[in-house]
């Protein structure tokens, strides 16, 4: 399903004096199967952005178009529960949304909510526990007594236990240790690449948006300040730093580099093995010279 | 001889008699005006220690001990005075329907007089530079802004330690920074002791001195820079290390003799420089 905003504009409050536009002329389009990185500081827009994905918000000016589903100010999805259905968010923290006696019951919610039947319910929830990292031991647990890793996992499993096309991640990893964060982004790469998922990932992490996404979105003030591939879009330290982000670390040590050494090694996604043997050519070169 | 400030002695807790000890046998001493990181993978015990601290919880064996008053539930409003906390979300830490009633609040607990309220609020949100907003709804605010008058609250009560749990993690990067910026220079102004639970390397590395926890023991204690030279081991308890410390190993690998163990940038671009210099 490809997403795309054609001048999209969201004002809370509107017509008020506490009127506050949190999307501003957003334009951007999105073809099925992308994984794309949206980035920008607190307030930019981001969450107000994902909100519009699965009708939640409908804009104030614009139009939002989802897969065949258009939804405009005058004009919400006729079938917005369908949408809901193609459209899965996973909020931040969304383990406060747990509510069920046990894991199972729980996982099981979605898909119910959307008439699946309870063998197809069953064979999902086999599924996707154990791609989550929920032993089928824990599914007769209540999930209020496992540990805040694990109830993020069973969180993400109701998301996932609905199927849907389009997969949005608001900053999945908060607060879970370095383990815990690379195990869940691993695991929502490897869905995306076998399920042929379109991966919308909110993120602050220039690291996982160099690592997973193939495409790069800047938010800034409500709207799109730059986008691209990330080698691209990182390259510009200085137009990012503007906007109050970073750069990835490696990007910002290679950039340093460069300048101090007066060479130029490019950012190409490379290992930090290679780029050690490129440091040690660059060295190397540097004596030569002299 | 540095002062002591915290000291657990032998620490053991855990939230039900059938349940798993969170820590087991938890010793180690946190000086005055020293800055500690401790980190740990989740579950490790790390959020347990910083409740134990200000009596949140209370151990079934062992003994913490605050500025020479051991922790019990007599002495438990005498601790909390010198202990503030600040916890990740900050949404559930305002009490006040505007910036300066919340800062207020804790000092009004503490029978602070009028006259001297005033004052120290400005004061205090002059320190997180949040001065222009004193009579703003706390709910206006981001996040990261909320945090830091999460901060001159306490601040406001003069605490001679601070703990920050996990209290930048949802903050953006830049974000992250300023607080962290603020804090350490407070930190230094009044002597205090800091104490940051993270998973941010940025945020260990700033430390003088690191406490890994692991499985509900100290796994290790040592400055960041001796900590991160075992990297491996680190990465077998879920920890991770910083791409410099990285970088630094795989540079090692082709000859490159770098000797100190790098933690930032400059240093290892300082290195680098020598090293090529010499060449």
């Amino acid at each position: 399903m490809d997403i795309t905003f054609k001048d999209v504009s969201y004002i809370y409050q509107a017509n008020s004096p506490f009127a506050h536009k949190a999307l501003d002329h957003l334009s951007f389009h999105i073809p099925a199967g992308s994984f794309v990185a949206i980035i920008g500081h607190t307030g930019s827009g981001k969450s107000t952005l994902i909100q519009h994905l699965n009708g939640l918000l409908t804009p104030t000016e614009g139009e939002v178009q989802i897969g065949d589903h258009q939804i405009t100010s005058d004009k919400k999805p006729e079938n917005l529960k369908e949408l809901r259905s193609k459209v899965g968010v996973v909020f931040q923290y969304p383990e406060h949304q747990l509510f069920d006696e046990t894991v199972r019951k729980d996982i099981a919610f979605g898909p119910k909510n959307f008439g699946v039947s309870e063998e197809e319910i069953e064979r999902r929830i086999l599924e996707i526990a154990p791609a989550v990292g929920i032993d089928e031991s824990l599914l007769e647990r209540s999930p209020f007594d496992l540990s805040g890793g694990q109830m993020r996992r069973v969180a993400i499993a109701g998301v996932l236990a609905v199927k849907p096309n389009i997969l949005v991640l608001d900053e999945p990893t908060a607060g879970l240790d370095p383990r815990g964060q690379s195990d869940i982004m691993n695991m929502f790469y490897e869905l995306h690449q076998r399920e042929n998922l379109t991966t919308i990932l909110v993120t602050h992490s220039m690291e996982d948006a160099v690592k997973y996404a193939d495409h790069v979105m800047i938010m800034n003030k409500g709207t799109k300040y730059m986008e691209g591939i990330p080698e691209e879009v990182f390259a510009q330290q200085e137009a990012l730093n503007k906007v109050q982000l970073d750069v990835p670390e490696v990007i910002q040590f290679l950039n340093a580099f460069n300048a101090r050494f007066g060479v130029d090694i490019p950012f190409r996604r490379q290992s930090v093995a290679e780029l050690a043997a490129e440091i040690q050519h660059a060295l190397k070169g540097a004596e030569s010279i002299e | 001889m540095r002062e002591c400030f915290i000291e657990f002695r032998n620490v053991s807790f855990r939230y039900g008699d059938e349940q798993p000890w969170v820590l087991d046998d938890v010793s180690f001493t946190i000086y005055k005006d020293e800055w500690v990181a401790i980190i740990g993978h989740n579950g490790s015990g790390k959020s347990t220690i910083a409740k134990l601290m200000n009596g949140l919880l209370f151990p079934q064996k062992g003994e913490i001990i605050i500025n020479g008053i051991p922790v019990n539930e007599q002495t438990v409003w005498d601790v909390r005075k010198q202990v503030g906390m600040v916890f990740q979300n900050p949404d559930n830490q305002f009490v006040g329907t505007t910036v300066q009633d919340d800062v207020a609040f804790g000092m009004e607990n503490r029978g602070f007089a009028r006259e001297e309220m005033v004052n120290r609020i400005d004061e205090v949100l002059q320190a997180v530079r949040m001065e222009d907003y004193l009579l703003t709804e706390p709910h206006r605010l981001s996040g990261g802004q909320k945090q830091r008058v999460a901060i001159a609250s306490l601040l406001a009560i003069n605490p001679e330690v601070l703990i920050l749990d996990e209290a930048t993690a949802m903050l953006d990067p830049k974000g992250r920074k300023e607080i962290m910026r603020t804090v350490s220079e407070i930190q230094e102004k009044n002597e205090i002791s800091l104490i940051t639970i993270t998973h941010d390397l940025e945020e260990v590395v700033q430390a003088e001195r690191v406490i890994v926890m692991n499985s509900g023991k100290v796994w290790a204690e040592a400055t960041p820079r001796d900590i991160f030279k075992q990297k491996d081991d680190l990465r077998k308890i879920g920890l991770d290390v910083p791409f410099v410390a990285v970088l630094a190993d795989e540079l090692k690998q082709l000859d490159i003799m770098i000797k100190n163990e790098p933690l930032n940038h400059d240093e290892l671009l300082e290195e680098l420089w020598t090293l090529h210099s010499k060449m």
